[in-house]
């Protein structure tokens, strides 16, 4: 008999089936922070602007994930999948920001070179 | 009389029912890791242009609406209630619901689509693209501008929503602009291509399910199909502020 990763006999696929219900309150709960997100979005929150932004974006995003996405009821290494990339975007996005700004003096300087060059092949 | 006694319904390389569906779960998953990392080039680069260029980004937010943002969220926001409950229908064999939300599903696709067109039409008459592109007003020196948009371009003449004429801008200024407009069309542009591949899944997703395929012991495409639409939607869950609420 096969013997199968959930330790049933069966071998047959159990699922947890989700609601109606829980699902169309999600999608309530997403709407409202959708219109949470252009209302913060119309008005100056003195610098947190970006933060409120991405920190909303953010809970919507786990509620996709969570339920939409069936995460919460899955095996915990699928979870674990998704947060491994979303690491693996920070890592990226860190290493990309420690040169953020290194070369915008040189790309100026060979700019201005540039321009200097022309204007003494003109004149 | 069978040769052997394997289970309806699952592959020959598989032992059992739950071993394909595991199987398919830990291969979906693992695709879609690699689909955040395909966007995530993108908006590091948005990150980046941004973190250098603020006000250019202040600046260019004005000509996206916000309007249209907002309802092509909702659009995919509920497209994504709809396949998760298509799913739940696939589980039960509730095939009649599964259909009906499964065409759901592909008409919010189309809508988002549709307002998607509207959008970038818009920008395309403006002159609104990224600098390299030949009807571009985003470009430093106004004598390499097609001198039809010189006259007909509402943002060159006189800027949108109360920001100031393109035309009226300092050049270099203007030239990261048009950098702007880049990373704006290659994010919701690629962006665009996922959800017109979704609307081949679906659409496939669709056919199987008007043939009677899915059901208790087989909805796993189903669920996998769900998977990849919800990624599309948690993109543009962060496309939308990052996008079009700059301030």
């Amino acid at each position: 008999m096969a013997h199968d990763a959930h330790g049933h006999d069966d071998g047959e696929v159990h699922v947890h089936v989700l609601s109606v219900g829980l699902l169309a309150k999600v999608f309530g709960a997403l709407v409202v922070l959708t219109g949470l997100t252009v209302l913060t979005g119309t008005q100056d929150l003195h610098g947190f602007d970006l933060a409120v932004a991405l920190l909303i974006a953010t809970t919507k995003a786990s509620l996709v994930c969570l339920f939409f996405m069936h995460l919460k009821y899955d095996k915990p290494f699928h979870g674990m999948i998704f947060l491994f990339s979303v690491m693996f975007v920070g890592l990226f996005l860190a290493f990309v920001s420690l040169d953020k700004g290194q070369y915008e003096g040189d790309a100026r300087e060979r700019v201005a070179d540039q321009r200097l060059e022309a204007e003494q092949a003109d004149g | 009389m069978s040769h052997h006694d394997h289970p309806e319904g699952v592959a020959h390389h598989f032992e059992s029912a739950a071993q394909q569906f595991d199987s398919g779960k830990l291969g979906i998953w693992t695709f879609l890791l690699t689909e955040v990392m395909f966007f995530s080039a993108l908006f590091v680069a948005y990150t980046i242009y941004r973190g250098n260029y603020p006000e250019v980004f202040q600046y260019a937010s004005n000509y996206l609406d916000t309007n249209l943002g907002a309802t092509n969220t909702v659009v995919l926001l509920f497209s994504s209630f709809t396949v998760a409950w298509g799913v739940r229908n696939a589980q039960l064999g509730q095939q009649g619901l599964l259909k009906m939300n499964l065409v759901i599903t592909i008409l919010c696709a189309f809508a988002f689509m549709g307002i998607k067109y509207v959008e970038y039409s818009h920008k395309y008459h403006e002159g609104l693209l990224w600098g390299g592109a030949a009807h571009s007003i985003m470009k430093a020196d106004p004598a390499d501008i097609d001198p039809h948009m010189l006259e007909h371009s509402h943002a060159w003449n006189v800027g949108d929503h109360g920001a100031t004429a393109v035309k009226d801008l300092d050049p270099e200024f203007r030239q990261k602009l048009g950098v702007f407009f880049a990373v704006y069309f290659c994010l919701t542009g690629l962006h665009g291509v996922h959800v017109l591949v979704g609307i081949i899944v679906l659409a496939w997703l669709l056919w199987q399910a008007m043939q009677g395929k899915f059901g208790p012991k087989n909805f796993g495409r189903v669920d996998f199909g769900a998977l990849y639409w919800h990624i599309v939607d948690l993109v543009w869950i962060f496309l939308f502020p990052l996008l079009y609420l700059i301030r």
